[in-house]
């Protein structure tokens, strides 16, 4: 999970006004030629919010250096599809045990050799109670031998063979383990990591496309400077001379530096300039899917949501919300409606699974769905959706609200926590007693990433404490099936069911928008809506 | 005057204490965990809720985190950031970049302030006057944001006179557009505040004495009037260096500045407690310094004032 803070959300809205003017520049010569290898690129980003150590950092203003400077075995392209980066061949039979090799030669920074251990000794130390805890620390446990109570040293599940081959054994059946492994949490650390951790972390020494320019590139607060690494020779090589990482506390001033030529690409649009960012900026802009799905969750426990009477009222919310109009009026496209549990980024995806047609609007349909459960048990009360008002969601849940009660003929409304936080505990200690908004963003691009820890009995991430013994054998199945396409079918099964309970109602899929200077060329936005940074090419 | 300034700052040390333990008291009143929040929409399992809560003290009660956070000051520790970095590291970089913004800040408002006060009261009623009122008036009634996003779109992106934000290192040239957004906030009071004392000062008995000992207008003006007319307008330029010095969070935000607004605010988003507490307290003693240092200038200005004991 990579976390945005989108900070100043009241200036954003106050100085929209302010920043249509700023539609106004135009004119865009062509691009001129001679691209350059040695050009840096300047790109926006936020201070990372914990050293920059793989296993612990969990947000995007460090995974996007982390991600730079660090070459896992497999990386994932604009498609999201899995390709070997430092691994040669992983190789499994069952799902369960695998056999990694990597390819032999690579180099850290600082010269030591990549070899099996630089994985086994980076995945023990994030997977060791002891050392933190690692805020990625999950991400391992499933590994033979982990836990979260006892320190363990090194996991039984993890064997060094030899230099470049070390095997890897899971408590379970995981077809879409090797997908996962391009992940932050899952790259190599160099043996002189483990000597002083928090030096490290402020210096840290990588494998990848990047590296920093040299001892205390990390400006606090300010930017970070990367350039091109020389010895790797990846499928990630650079097509530019570095990558500078400016720190922006708001989307305005990145924005504004972006129009005025001080910035060369930029992967987040302030709201105030969304409507007019594609005029300006014409083929230089960019709105794409994003892998990051949102819905609100309503459980079980809740009075008059419990068995089939609470199927029933969901299936009727789900119904009486036109997301379409929401999308285009509060969002201008900036999201798009959601047709399943997913995100139409991810292999698999598919819009037209049987049940789906619950997220079609359909005001009849719905209050018939709410009569019937009313013969079950008269409604009394008022439905509520909490959400945090930091975060810019009262447009949304107030529309939804609005619809609820014009589609429905019940009381509905929004239910505001003042900070993220707050909100955060209550759902986590379950003392909150109304619906709640709940999103995800994905680790890694596969389908079981936006199912299993989100409505699998007893998962972390289970807020709403949904819990189905049929969808949790087809999930099961699907895991163990190490062919994807049919691991996949598996997993579009498990959401048919999905749909019947509605553990939670999807609203939409965000968009990444971004635009680029005139000065760069061929970029592109990853399944993760962060840029592909080495494929940019600048001319000077 | 050695013995008003001992006192003075003995004085400050139950100030300190005091804004240390409301400050702390607020952070941790902040309703919600920032644990949690750290994870995002994504639960952590309670084991791993429970270590990190342990490894920042934030198991512990109240009162127990607050002796620690002061132990650990006197000490000289400051406490870290979530990103690794000691906040006294942070305090080292950020602060020289708002003073050196705050100072310029001042200097523009303070230069161009006095100026056309001087001129507006001297010849009230006039032309000047009366353009300087509206110029002033507008000024005030613009919320500093606007002037912020005007000023970066005319003078930043249309006309490229400077560069939109802040670039590496915060060279001082940069700092020129928000110092001058900044100075207009408090343009418009400098004026008024200068203009109305220099009306009151010229109808004094001294000055009317001066003229009719034949001195020179030249001499009277600078000497007699504007020296007498100054001591309401350095206590206000005082309070704005400091109102400036604990941060622009708006202006630094807009122009992105590497300073102390900026990153104070950014701390609070976080919940980062040691660093919110530790630029508080480093703000409450600038404040403390500048307002003895203003109470000291009154004596230079006016040989009345004496702080003797």
């Amino acid at each position: 999970m990579k976390i945005k803070r989108i900070g100043v959300a009241a200036i954003a809205l106050a100085a929209a006004g302010v920043l249509v003017l700023t539609g106004c520049t135009s004119g865009s010569p062509e691009a001129t030629d001679g691209a350059s290898t040695s050009a840096v690129v300047t790109t926006n980003g936020s201070e990372p919010q914990n050293p920059l150590v793989p296993t612990n950092t969990n947000e995007t203003g460090g995974g996007k250096i982390i991600d730079s400077i660090f070459a896992g075995l497999v990386y994932y392209d604009a498609d999201g599809a899995v390709h070997n980066d430092v691994a040669e061949s992983i190789d499994t039979e069952d799902a369960q045990n695998y056999t990694i090799k990597i390819k032999p030669g690579l180099k850290f920074t600082n010269g030591e050799d990549v070899t099996a251990s630089s994985f086994v000794d980076a995945w023990n130390y994030g997977a060791n109670t002891a050392n933190g805890p690692q805020l990625s620390q999950y991400f391992f446990a499933d590994i033979e031998g982990f836990s979260y109570d006892e320190d363990v040293a090194e996991l039984p599940g993890l064997k060094v063979v030899d230099d470049t081959t070390f095997t890897v054994a899971l408590i379970q059946p995981e077809s879409d383990f090797p997908l996962s492994l391009g992940y932050s949490a899952f790259y190599p650390l160099p043996a002189s990591a483990f000597d002083d951790i928090d030096a490290f972390g402020e210096n840290p020494i990588g494998n990848g496309p990047y590296m920093l320019d040299g001892e205390g590139a990390w400006k606090h607060n300010e930017r970070i400077s990367l350039v091109a690494n020389p010895d790797y020779d990846g499928p990630r090589a650079p097509k530019n001379g570095g990558l500078d990482i400016v720190f922006y506390a708001t989307q305005e001033a990145a924005y504004a530096d972006l129009q005025g030529g001080n910035l060369d690409v930029l992967d987040a649009i302030p709201d105030g300039a969304l409507s007019t960012f594609q005029d300006e900026f014409g083929d230089r802009a960019v709105t794409q899917a994003a892998a990051i799905f949102q819905s609100f969750t309503v459980p079980d426990r809740l009075a008059h949501f419990g068995g089939e009477e609470g199927k029933l009222r969901r299936a009727a919310i789900s119904k009486a919300i036109d997301r379409e109009e929401i999308t285009d009026v509060i969002f201008s496209g900036t999201r798009t409606p959601a047709h399943d549990f997913t995100s139409p980024v991810i292999d698999g995806y598919s819009e037209d699974i049987p049940g789906s047609e619950v997220l079609d609007f359909d005001a009849d349909a719905a209050k018939d769905l709410w009569a019937q459960a009313d013969a079950i048990s008269p409604w009394s009360g008022t439905f509520q959706i909490a959400y945090n008002a930091d975060g810019g969601h009262q447009a949304w849940v107030d529309a939804v609200a609005n619809q609820l009660k014009n589609n429905l003929g019940i009381d509905a409304s929004g239910a505001p926590y003042p900070t993220f936080a707050e909100v955060r505990t209550a759902i986590t200690d379950r003392t909150i007693e109304t619906g709640f908004r709940t999103g995800w963003q994905a680790d890694y691009p596969a389908l079981f990433n936006f199912l299993g820890p989100i409505y699998a009995t007893g998962a972390g991430s289970n807020d709403g404490d949904y819990s189905n013994a049929d969808f949790d054998a087809l999930l099961q199945e699907g895991r163990a099936d190490t062919d994807l396409a049919s691991a996949n079918e598996k997993f579009q099964q498990a959401q048919e069911i999905l749909f019947q309970d509605l553990p939670a109602i999807p609203l939409w899929y965000s968009t990444v928008n971004g635009a680029w200077g005139q000065t760069v060329e061929d970029v592109q936005f990853g399944w993760n809506s962060v840029p592909l940074y080495y494929e940019i090419t600048k001319s000077e | 005057m050695a013995g008003y300034i001992a006192r003075r700052l003995l004085q400050a040390i139950p100030v300190l204490l005091g804004t240390t333990f409301l400050i702390y008291f607020m952070v941790f009143a902040m309703p919600g965990d920032p644990i949690v929040a750290l994870f995002g929409d994504k639960t952590p399992p309670p084991q791993v809720l429970e270590q990190l809560r342990e490894r920042y003290n934030l198991d512990q009660p109240f009162i127990v985190q607050y002796f620690i956070f002061l132990g650990n000051i006197f000490r000289g520790d400051l406490g870290t950031s979530f990103s690794g970095q000691p906040v006294s590291e942070i305090l080292a970089e950020t602060f020289p970049v708002t003073l050196r913004l705050a100072l310029m800040a001042v200097i523009i408002e303070m230069v161009f302030g006095i100026a056309v006060g001087l001129i507006s009261g001297l010849r009230k009623g006039g032309i000047f006057d009366a353009s300087a009122l509206v110029v002033s008036l507008i000024l005030i009634s613009l919320p500093v944001f606007v002037v912020a996003f005007v000023a970066q779109f005319i003078f930043g992106i249309q006309l490229g006179w400077f560069r939109t934000t802040v670039g590496p290192g915060a060279p001082t040239q940069d700092l020129i557009l928000p110092a001058i957004v900044l100075a207009t906030i408090s343009f418009a009071q400098i004026t008024r505040l200068t203009r109305a004392s220099v009306i009151e000062t010229d109808g004094q008995d001294f000055v009317r004495t001066a003229a009719s000992k034949g001195l020179s207008r030249s001499r009277i003006v600078p000497v007699h009037i504007l020296r007498n007319s100054l001591i309401p307008v350095v206590t206000y330029l005082a309070v704005d260096f400091g109102v400036l010095m604990v941060g622009a969070t708006v202006t630094e935000g807009i122009f992105n500045v590497p300073g102390v607004g900026r990153t104070l605010y950014q701390a609070i988003i976080r919940g980062e407690g040691p660093t919110v507490v530790s630029f508080v307290t480093v703000m409450v003693l600038i404040y403390l310094v500048v307002n003895l240092l203003v109470d000291l200038l009154y004596a230079v200005l006016d040989p009345r004032i004496r702080y003797a004991k």
